[in-house]
């Protein structure tokens, strides 16, 4: 069993409207010093063993991201 | 004979029901699809309408182009059969990669909830021939992930083959690339748009019948098929 992260980000290009709400929200509340905030999606998948990098990838890249929009990263956290 | 054009309904979907009443006034045969399906039931077209298909969890209409019916509609479509794609429905058939690009949250953050003007692009299309290039139309829209994003390469193949089919007039209601409202598929059997055709189809009830072409537009096709 491993428990693996994805992290899922719009693209930079990629207009990212909450992110953009969330930074002007950041200023009304007197947080200074943000200068950017860009919202993105966080996943924890717990797998056994005959989930291997390849199918991990597939998964990310066709399922959990859309490559016209997101990136991702996957991490394995423990092995 | 009349042209069968299948209607599909996923958990979710909430427009079917317009969807296939806008069939029928066209003169088809509304023929109800499932999502769990696994084949079309000998229909000449699929209707993919608006809702928030399985909650829009994860992203608008990806859950949904897993579904067991998408395979044959795809699989079709690729072959020639006319497709449409309103609202959730325009973001599963680009999910699926049927159509090119995807909807991101509107510029704004707002749920846009309007009559809104297009301007008929092109006409090429199973469901645009009845329409005028350069008609304008006043359909309904409603919707929060409708801004159209693609790459640049993208919106310049877009632009240059003339596969923008509806673009927005009188302002641009959530900051979608060129003003894109609707776009087709290389061989113009699949269309997709945000705004919503089959709320338009009666002076009645929407605010005005300029959908109705649309449904009209792919019957002439399957009779004349």
């Amino acid at each position: 069993m491993a428990r693996v992260v994805v992290d899922v980000m719009p693209k930079p290009e990629i207009l990212d409207p909450q992110g953009q709400a969330a930074l002007g929200a950041a200023g009304r509340l007197g947080f200074t010093g943000i200068t950017e905030i860009r919202q993105g999606k966080h996943f924890e998948i717990e797998v056994d063993d005959t989930v291997d990098d390849a199918t991990l990838e597939k998964i990310a890249e066709g399922f959990l991201a859309n490559p016209v929009i997101e990136q991702w990263t996957i991490t394995r956290v423990d092995a | 004979m009349s042209a069968r054009i299948g209607v599909i309904t996923f958990p979710g979907t909430l427009d079917d029901g317009d969807a296939a009443r806008a069939v029928r006034y066209a003169g088809g045969e509304a023929v109800p699809l499932w999502h769990a399906d696994e084949d079309l039931r000998e229909v000449d077209a699929v209707v993919v309408p608006g809702g928030f298909s399985y909650g829009d969890y994860l992203r608008a209409g990806v859950i949904a182009r897993f579904a067991p019916v998408m395979t044959p509609v795809i699989e079709a479509a690729r072959a020639g059969m006319p497709v449409l794609g309103i609202c959730n429905g325009f973001q599963i058939l680009c999910e699926a990669g049927l159509l090119p690009g995807a909807m991101i949250r509107n510029q704004g953050l707002h749920f846009i909830c309007r009559d809104q003007w297009l301007r008929v692009e092109n006409t090429d299309t199973a469901w645009t021939s009845r329409y005028e290039t350069g008609a304008e139309i006043l359909i309904p829209m409603k919707n929060i992930d409708g801004c159209y994003v693609a790459e640049q390469s993208t919106l310049d193949e877009l632009e240059g083959e003339g596969h923008v089919v509806f673009r927005y007039v009188g302002g641009n209601p959530n900051g979608s690339r060129n003003d894109i409202a609707g776009i087709r598929s290389e061989n113009g059997r699949v269309v997709g748009l945000m705004p919503h055709p089959e709320h338009a189809i009666d002076a009645l009830t929407g605010p005005s019948d300029d959908g109705l072409g649309m449904f009209f537009s792919a019957v002439d096709a399957l009779v004349k098929a």
